[in-house]
């Protein structure tokens, strides 16, 4: 075992966790330790666009963007918070600039920006330009430019180390264990703040666009820790994923005019979303997916809808919906202007479909993509102990590991590279002033203990169960019944199913017994994390007997603002039992009311 | 289809020398090296090491050799290799286990020619303006996932790892030709080594091997010319 002495450590290397990494940094002796390198982070993945009202080329104000994010998160979201994000937006994208990052320019040399669902011109209801772009790998130069900042700045960094607990004395953070992925070897890292920036858990979902890496560790690491999750029931699933493989593809698409066409050749989001159609949010656009599909108007019958950003198509249903250039001059793209705006979007359909989007359709189906809920923080990234917004001392967390709540029942394009970028600039700065004013809690003795005995378990369990079988169980049940559209009976099953793969679990193999990049270890150890947050999930979706935003429910299609107009916290005893709580809303200038697009 | 995979194996807790075990599996051609990997991994050999991430070509953790070419294992198909490939972690760096390597000496080369924005003007309240014709001199390798198939796949590293390597070139290209930033003399003072950029004797393997299609030799080429005529101060 080694120890290491830091005042700030942050775990994860993507958006939030460099972005905090480097404000903490500017005034206390940092670290941050990532799982991966911090290149191969799932912020690299990121595609269309960052959200800042900038008005580059049309009007545009951070009190729309405010709206259209209450109105996105079907006003579950903070207020506060999403006030807070929307107006530091313009001044994050103008700072992500001055680091380097090479945005698309307008032809005066602005940062150019595109249409993006869900963001609207708030006077006309029409879709407006503010996804700040660099072609479609945004996320991609967003991690990099942050990673080159980081090194320029000097920030130590700790490369393939796994954190497997969090530790707290006195009921405050101490710090966290890790293990080597090239030894083995346990470290202990004792800080006075510790930032948990580990992104995303869709990996309990077969259909996903997330990476093998979005496995949870942070939140079930806290869960097992005492700390609640917050809405852990609302989980996005964004409707064009590569059919099959999940593999995303961007709503910038659709912000460049694409459409979706179901298997009879009709558009179809006129009848869902009159107003801006292809541009709705998220939840509206998978659910229209799915209905198309149930009526059996899927291609060939089939669970997948087409997604056409062919030319001709765009140009024609520009001049149908009345959309010109803003000279006014009529929408003429070329295959030549789509590949230069969307071309890894190009290339994954080429490499994995054999299909070719400036002539041929792209077959698309939702594809599990986010997490809302989270460890819960207030707006300064501090982490919540309950109902009450008791701050936890020393220990906060950013990104999608989090929820502050900023994105409520569904979050909206582009808000997700802006959360990291504000969110975790402002751990960053509150850790780094926490570290200032405050002495390291001791050490607990026998500090690797509890991670060690999970590590034991797994390793000298008796061997009678497949790991990838539990896996893939759990990744099926939770698609088919705790996916777009959801029912009491339906979730009941996947409850008892995912109880079942956690008794299983507990007899799980593991081949290798090796120290040096033992990733078969380390996997079954994820795959723990999956299937408790599966659980979490499915137990905070039970409990709730409404539908908003990405939680749909057949059996109770309604929103119901009297009851269930607030936050979930969902605690897991010590004997496994999960508990429920609730917090309220917090409502400022939006009151809520039916949402249409 | 039944698919033989022939796969490099070496841990060094167990194994004297590394060698190359069989696996056969069914797979249909629309899967990825990398599910096969997995399906080995999850079925025949839980013992099988390797890096992966994103699993659609963006991460860069899963550069290796397939069928003698560098290739992300994820962006290559079953459709692309035939029925019987051979996985090999990529050359000229060191095997830990299987097919990781240890990156860090590629690592070092690309943090050698200071990869980030360098301007130490005022900032301007808003943003830095550029034009478009600017922004696209340097959009091809803007791209770069440092996956190092590009590096590795070039004889002069292969000779010599002290050779700073392609990727570490196309990183500076994306610098020295970004009109915001003002140490490109400094770069290419850095690139004019010993171990710089002369290294590079056009075989095109990087360009080849680029699973982002970044033109790296062109890309090079562009930085020999900086050099050569002084052009950017």
């Amino acid at each position: 075992m080694k120890t290491h002495q830091f005042e700030v450590i942050v775990i994860g290397a993507g958006g939030a966790g460099l972005m905090a990494g480097l404000y903490a940094s500017k005034t206390a002796k940092t670290a941050i330790i990532t799982k991966l390198y911090p290149t191969r982070s799932h912020t690299g993945t990121a595609q269309g666009g960052i959200g800042a009202a900038l008005g580059s080329e049309e009007e545009d104000h951070p009190e729309w963007h405010t709206y259209d994010t209450v109105k996105g998160s079907d006003y579950l979201g903070d207020q506060d918070a999403i006030e807070f994000m929307c107006s530091e937006a313009v001044q994050a994208v103008y700072e992500l600039e001055h680091m380097g990052l090479p945005f698309d320019r307008t032809p005066e040399g602005k940062i150019s920006q595109r249409p993006f669902g869900g963001h609207t011109n708030n006077v006309t209801g029409k879709p407006v330009k503010r996804a700040c772009h660099a072609a479609d790998r945004t996320g991609h130069m967003i991690l990099q430019t942050l990673y080159q900042q980081c090194m320029k700045n000097n920030v130590n960094f700790f490369d393939e180390f796994q954190v497997v607990d969090l530790l707290m004395v006195n009921g405050a953070a101490a710090g966290v264990v890790a293990m080597e992925l090239a030894t083995g070897e346990m470290h202990v890292f004792h800080a006075k703040s510790v930032i948990f920036a580990t992104g995303g858990h869709g990996r309990i979902w077969e259909i996903t666009s997330n990476a093998y890496a979005f496995t949870g560790d942070g939140p079930a690491v806290a869960m097992r820790r005492g700390l609640p999750l917050e809405d852990m029931e609302f989980f996005q699933f964004h409707p064009t994923g590569i059919y099959k493989l999940g593999i995303l593809i961007t709503e910038g698409v659709r912000g460049e005019g694409g459409i979706l066409i179901n298997g009879k050749g009709e558009r179809f989001m006129e009848k869902y979303a009159p107003k801006v159609k292809d541009l709705a949010s998220r939840d509206v656009i998978s659910r229209a997916i799915y209905m198309e599909i149930r009526e059996g108007r899927g291609v060939n019958g089939q669970n997948y809808v087409y997604l056409d950003v062919r030319p001709e198509s765009v140009n024609r249903y520009a001049a149908l919906d009345g959309r010109t250039n803003l000279d006014g001059s009529p929408v003429n793209l070329t295959g030549e202007q789509i590949l230069a705006k969307l071309p890894d979007i190009v290339d994954f359909c080429r490499v994995y479909l054999g299909v070719d989007p400036v002539t041929q359709l792209m077959p698309i189906q939702p594809t599990a993509h986010y997490a809302m809920g989270g460890i819960p923080t207030n707006k300064y990234g501090e982490t919540l102990l309950d109902e009450n917004n008791t701050t936890v001392p020393g220990f906060y967390a950013a990104g999608e590991c989090a929820c502050v709540s900023v994105h409520g029942a569904n979050r909206l394009g582009t808000n997700s590279l802006l959360d990291l970028v504000v969110f975790g600039k402002h751990a960053g700065l509150r850790a780094a002033e926490f570290a200032k004013g405050n002495d390291f809690q001791p050490l607990p003795d026998n500090p690797t203990g509890f991670a060690q005995a999970q590590f034991d378990r797994i390793r000298h369990a008796d061997g009678k169960e497949n790991a990838f079988d539990i896996g893939r169980t759990m990744k099926k049940v939770m698609f088919d019944d705790m996916g777009i559209f959801r029912s009491g009976k339906g979730m009941q099953n996947a409850l008892n199913v995912v109880r079942e793969l956690k008794e299983r679990y507990k007899h799980v193999s593991v081949t290798d017994d090796g120290t040096i990049f033992n990733m078969e270890l380390m996997n079954v150890w994820e795959l723990g994390n999956l299937l408790d947050l599966a659980e979490v999930t499915t137990v905070s979706a039970l409990a709730r007997t409404e539908s908003r935003g990405g939680h749909s429910r057949e059996d109770y299609p309604d929103r119901d603002d009297k009851n269930w107009l607030k936050h979930s916290l969902a605690w897991v005893r010590d004997n496994g039992k999960i508990d429920l709580k609730y917090k309220p809303v917090v409502i400022t200038k939006f009151e809520p009311k039916v949402r249409t697009y | 289809m039944e698919v033989t995979i022939k796969i490099f194996r070496y841990n060094p807790e167990k194994d004297k020398k590394p060698s190359f075990k069989t696996y056969k599996l069914e797979a249909p051609e629309t899967d990825r090296v990398l599910d096969l990997l997995e399906k080995v991994k999850g079925y025949q050999d839980g013992t099988l090491s390797f890096r992966r991430s994103c699993a659609h070509g963006i991460c860069g953790s899963d550069a290796m050799r397939i069928n003698g070419f560098n290739r992300l294992a994820c962006k290559t198909l079953v459709r692309d290799t035939g029925a019987k490939i051979t996985v090999e972690p990529i050359l000229g760096l060191r095997v830990i286990k299987d097919l990781i390597v240890d990156m860090e000496p590629f690592f070092e080369h690309y943090r050698s020619i200071k990869p980030w924005l360098i301007n130490d003007d005022p900032e301007p309240e808003k943003e830095r303006y550029q034009s478009p014709d600017q922004r696209a001199l340097f959009d091809d390798t803007t791209k770069c996932i440092l996956c190092a198939c590009c590096t590795t796949s070039c004889p002069s590293f292969w000779g010599s790892e002290k050779y700073v390597g392609p990727a570490a070139i196309v990183a500076a290209h994306r610098f020295i030709f970004d009109s915001r930033d003002k140490a490109a003399s400094e770069r290419l003072k850095i690139l004019n080594d010993l171990w710089g950029i002369h290294r590079c004797h056009t075989v095109f393997n990087c360009t080849m091997a680029c699973p982002r299609e970044i033109q790296v030799t062109k890309a090079i080429g562009e930085v020999k010319m900086a050099l050569t005529l002084g052009k950017l101060d």
